[in-house]
């Protein structure tokens, strides 16, 4: 097999998941995720309780939260209701805002990057002298002045997520358009006349769907630890509908003496965004050789 | 050289001038009301709206930011809503204790990542390697708030090692500093990691390692200060991402800096705080930035400035 068709059989979408389920870390990622998925997904039928029920026996005598091991796997929170299943319902939540705010700020992301990257010119100028600005914002303290003056719910907190976020992907995105415009086989494409709708969708955005996939999964685990941090600070997804970030804002003044209502949580949260992690990474790997072999 | 530092140093200050006037624009149409929180609910409509003239908060929109704006140019950030100092005064005091916090934490997290990063690089490939790769997936990974929890958890409540939280002597900062250290310690070491092992396969190692000289010597003299100074400069930018993470150390430790400061204020909508410290941290990134471009060429005599 030559170089030449090697590359080729690589550019098959099928081969590079193939290549990335040869990674251990990938595959351990894959799996996490899938877990959580499933977890979130079917939380009404696996989990054992109503996320909202206050047992009655789901404190001690003395009025304190039950540790994990008993009756309840996980233990119990400081009103009485089951960790386990408040944890099942968190995964909903975090899976929605990861999903909907990195959607979101992606789609921003690459219109800016991709606008800016293919029309030079004072519209590429002005997208770009934006994003720097944007670029010099404490993206943490913008978010948690937004998400506290709004009363956040989902959505907002997904929105407000998204506006920080998307400038990591214009920049990207705009280096990678600004040198696809200057190859060979655009300026053909523009000689026989082609519209420039059909250079952008056609030409430009397909060669983007790697570094777009990448991007993806590696900003995921972003908007899952930047919505954790508000809900932790209390500006973020609202109790009582639990997420793994206002299970510890709700339990912070007890952790000395009941830590697993810090701990298991915020376990979750680290174990999410590290397999989107990994596997972005990997993503990343091998999707490149392909990149580098585009022409 | 002169002439690129001046462009570089107009261009900061218009970037600063337009976080300034983005942050003010979103604090002004966001539906939370500063004059509530300052007379409380008990007050008359008589005394809101004489509180709101007294602020100049009944003005359209920019008349009140070319005020505010005229203020700035004059170093004047204003006084709180709430507590009647000068805005500068509170980030004054403020400001020492996040800079300690600040160069404690870069400290901890350059000897952590550098020292894992060439680690990895001389053991490319075996288990230390991969070890210390997913070591730092799991920092680049890890919420602020857990890592702190669980530092204060494990050293402060079960050994009683360090204090529970608060400001002082040097017990003190060795929690936070520290996970603020673990969390950036990744970055560091996947960037020396790749630094190193392009360095070792330069050819003047391979000349260095031809002549004879011991392993030791080629690494410490020869690989080690070319492999680190591409990861120094990203010092620089990292401010940034230290002047966003710092308000959830800050109110986990009971820190007094101006994290603290700023969540305090938002809390309490008391916007000239907000936007002080908004535009404090914004020069810091800016600065940080403008610092890592102005060293690439002392680093890399190949990079002109342009």
């Amino acid at each position: 097999m030559t170089d030449a068709t090697r590359q080729v059989e690589m550019a098959k979408p099928d081969s590079a998941l193939r290549r990335l389920l040869q990674r251990k870390l990938a595959v351990f990622g894959l799996v996490l995720i899938g877990l959580v998925l499933l977890g979130a997904i079917f939380a009404p039928w696996i989990a054992p309780y109503d996320p909202a029920e206050q047992h009655f026996d789901g404190l001690t005598l003395e009025g304190a939260p039950l540790p994990p091991g008993g009756v309840y796997i996980l233990g119990t929170d400081l009103l009485g209701r089951d960790l386990f299943t408040r944890i099942l319902y968190g995964a909903q939540t975090s899976l929605i805002i990861g999903v909907a705010a990195n959607g979101l700020s992606l789609i921003i992301g690459t219109l800016v990057g991709i606008t800016a990257g293919f029309f030079r010119g004072w519209i590429g100028t002005v997208l770009m002298r934006f994003t720097d600005l944007m670029m010099a914002f404490p993206a943490l303290l913008l978010a948690i002045c937004l998400a506290a003056i709004f009363t956040p719910s989902l959505w907002i907190v997904a929105m407000v997520i998204a506006l920080v976020n998307w400038v990591q992907t214009a920049r990207v995105i705009y280096t990678e358009t600004s040198s696809l415009a200057e190859r060979d086989f655009i300026a053909a494409e523009r000689i026989l006349g082609a519209s420039t709708g059909r250079i952008l969708f056609r030409h430009i955005l397909p060669h983007l769907v790697p570094t777009i996939i990448v991007w993806g999964t590696l900003g995921i685990s972003t908007t899952v630890l930047l919505e954790a941090t508000l809900s932790f600070l209390g500006v973020g997804v609202q109790p009582p509908t639990p997420s793994w970030g206002n299970i510890i804002f709700e339990n912070q003044t007890y952790f000395q003496a009941a830590p697993w209502l810090v701990f298991i949580p915020g376990a979750a949260v680290l174990l999410l965004a590290l397999a989107f992690n990994l596997v972005g990474d990997a993503l990343r790997d091998v999707l490149d050789p392909l990149q580098r072999g585009r022409d | 050289m002169a002439g690129y530092f001046l462009r570089r140093l107009v261009q900061s200050a218009l970037i600063l001038l337009g976080v300034s006037f983005i942050t003010y624009f979103l604090l002004f149409i966001l539906p939370a009301d500063p004059v509530r929180q300052i007379a409380g609910r008990a007050a008359t409509a008589e005394t809101v709206a004489n509180i709101r003239e007294q602020l100049g908060l009944d003005q359209p929109f920019l008349v009140q930011y070319s005020r505010y704006l005229a203020g700035l140019f004059q170093g004047d950030l204003g006084r709180s809503f709430l507590q009647r100092t000068e805005v500068s005064t509170l980030i004054g005091a403020r400001l020492p204790a996040t800079l300690q916090l600040m160069a404690a934490g870069i400290a901890t997290e350059l000897v952590l990542g550098l020292s894992m990063g060439v680690a990895a690089a001389l053991t490319r490939g075996k288990a230390l390697d991969n070890f210390l790769m997913i070591t730092s997936f799991v920092t680049v990974s890890a919420p602020q708030f857990v890592v702190s929890l669980l530092l204060l958890y494990v050293f402060a409540v079960k050994l009683g090692w360090f204090p529970i939280g608060g400001y002082g002597t040097f017990a003190h900062i060795v929690l936070p500093a520290l996970t603020l250290g673990l969390l950036g310690s990744g970055w560091y070491s996947r960037m020396m990691r790749s630094s190193m092992v392009e360095v070792l396969r330069t050819d003047y190692i391979r000349t260095a390692r031809a002549k004879g000289l011991t392993r030791a010597r080629v690494i410490l003299r020869h690989a080690l200060p070319n492999a680190i100074l591409p990861v120094i400069a990203m010092i620089g930018i990292d401010i940034g991402i230290f002047m966003g993470g710092i308000v959830v150390v800050e109110s986990v430790f009971g820190w007094p800096g101006i994290g603290q400061l700023a969540w305090q204020a938002i809390q309490r909508v008391d916007i000239p705080i907000i936007m002080g410290v908004t535009l404090v941290s914004a020069a810091a990134i800016v600065i940080g930035n403008l610092l890592a471009d102005l060293i690439a060429p002392f680093i890399d005599p190949r990079i002109k400035l342009r």
